[in-house]
């Protein structure tokens, strides 16, 4: 009646070394689900990424370029909602989701696009509170003199951006690695549906919970890899830097 | 700037297929998604029927939750009296029996409680609560906690202490847990099959009806969200309870055994 299996207790380093060849392996065999899991992470965190840059930044650099009452406390909640758990966000997209949420009839829950819509949520504080931080520590001439020089409020404030693209391109890519390393709006709003909305967090969840343990870890390092290519190609994309 | 046009296309390429379109989407417990239950005979009825079933693995509360709400089609779960007040609140219709597999009480080769070849499930609890013996519990309202809190009632009430730890995890994440504690629990069969090789946990009660775990499909009341595809819901519950699903489901063995007993058509051989 008692099941007999051997002991197959590994040491950690053991696991760390089957971890690694497996990594090997998923990148070598080129399994489908795998495949896919890389580019829905990709997809969402590029996406997100991207909206919540387009949300965040113009309303970061609002801020620190105007003085009002209240600026203080504005900074304050913008830095206070970077601490937005994920769950929760993944909750409150869910709920304006929901077949019986404000946005239910649109269906999108358990799409990719749920999944852009509750990331571009969470950090699109943090690309506001980001860009504020690293406006404020420009040159505030550089904004003036743009401006006396006759440039519109746009074109001043792209040359601002542009004084200052290392911090900012800095802070998209912070928002990029909360992004594809997130898992709690990802599996929520997501479901971890294979070769839909499975992405290489999700995966390794579920992989986890199986006890696949050396899968799981292999999967992490996979997605290390990946963000690696995808910072190397940005680092090589934006314009080279012209600072003395 | 060829630059420029390069991270353009980079981006392009990426919202191609960011609209999905719209499948099937089955609620479901854990144990019929990690066991591979389903990755089994779910291709043949997608490729006759031509729908792609989205399987959302979830708790059983979670999965009837997810019903409630609308967000899913067609829910398949292991909680007979969550699926009792499911039915009774009018956001299920055409509740069919699948097939049902069976609980097992596991726990460490030593058994401090000595609970090995106890044929009774609540004896073996009521053992485990005197001895105080450490034991782990889903703790997250799934099919399998809700069973474990039937048995610690009928056993002689919720249990309390520090040798009680409610650990909110799934199945695997329980029984590794359990593992490494040296601790008892309460799984399915089929994940522990599945997990059995990589721990060191044994089978220590088996049998009892009363581990009896009783699988059901439902569709989600089109009356009450008309934008469920009922249709489809019901292709899929004809097919599982018909007997070609029904001798897949007898087919699907893991290790060489038998994971999960159809219950709808009479075996036919």
């Amino acid at each position: 009646m008692e099941a007999h299996f051997p002991s197959r207790r590994h040491s950690w380093l053991m696991n760390f070394v089957d971890a690694l060849w497996a990594a090997v392996g998923l990148l070598v065999e080129r399994d489908p689900q795998v495949t896919t899991a890389v580019f829905v992470s990709l997809q969402v965190a590029v996406l997100g990424t991207i909206s919540a840059t387009l949300l965040g930044a113009p309303f970061g650099f609002w801020v620190a370029t105007r003085e009002f009452g209240g600026r203080r406390a504005v900074e304050l909640l913008l830095n206070t909602a970077t601490a937005l758990p994920t769950v929760v966000v993944g909750l409150l997209t869910y709920a304006l989701l929901s077949r019986r949420g404000l946005l239910g009839d649109l269906g999108l829950l358990y799409t990719r696009t749920a999944m852009v819509v509750g990331e571009t949520l969470l950090i699109a504080p943090l690309m506001a509170a980001l860009t504020l931080a690293v406006v404020s520590g420009a040159d505030a001439r550089i904004h003036e003199t743009a401006l006396t020089l006759g440039a519109s409020p746009t074109r001043a404030a792209l040359t601002v951006a542009a004084e200052m693209r290392r911090g900012l391109l800095g802070a998209v890519a912070t928002g990029f690695g909360r992004l594809i390393s997130e898992l709690g709006i990802a599996l929520m709003v997501g479901g971890n549906i294979a070769e839909a909305t499975r992405t290489m967090t999700t995966a390794i969840a579920l992989e986890t919970s199986k006890g696949e343990f050396a899968l799981g870890l292999a999967l992490g390092i996979l997605l290390l890899a990946v963000a690696l290519v995808v910072n190397v190609g940005a680092a090589l994309l934006a314009p080279p830097h012209r600072d003395s | 700037m060829p630059r420029l046009r390069v991270v353009l296309l980079c981006i392009l390429s990426l919202t191609g297929s960011a609209l999905a379109q719209p499948h099937l989407r089955l609620a479901t417990t854990t144990s019929t998604e990690n066991s591979g239950l389903l990755g089994a005979i779910l291709p043949p009825f997608e490729q006759r029927f031509k729908v792609k079933v989205d399987v959302i693995a979830v708790g059983s509360g979670k999965a009837m939750k997810l019903g409630e709400n609308g967000d899913v089609d067609v829910v398949l779960s292991h909680a007979p009296a969550l699926e009792d007040a499911f039915m009774d609140a009018g956001f299920g219709v055409n509740r069919r029996a699948v097939m049902y597999n069976d609980f097992v009480i596991v726990g460490p080769r030593a058994d401090p409680a000595k609970l090995a070849g106890s044929k009774s499930a609540v004896d073996a609890f009521k053992q485990l609560a005197s001895a105080q013996a450490p034991f782990i519990s889903r703790g997250d309202e799934s099919g399998t906690h809700e069973k474990e809190k039937e048995l610690w009632k009928a056993a002689g009430g919720t249990p309390s202490g520090a040798w009680y730890v409610s650990a909110g995890v799934g199945m695997g994440q329980t029984l590794q847990m359990a593992d490494e504690k040296r601790a008892y629990t309460l799984s399915d069969r089929g994940t522990y099959l599945t997990y059995k090789a990589k721990g060191e946990l044994v089978i220590l009660v088996q049998g009892d009806p009363a581990l009896f775990n009783p699988y059901s499909i439902i569709a989600v009341n089109p009356a009450r969200y008309p934008a469920v595809r009922y249709f489809d819901s019901m292709a899929l519950i004809a097919w599982i309870t018909s007997p070609e699903g029904q001798r897949m489901i007898a087919d699907f063995k893991v290790g060489g055994e038998m994971l999960f007993h159809p219950t709808a058509v009479p075996p036919s051989n």
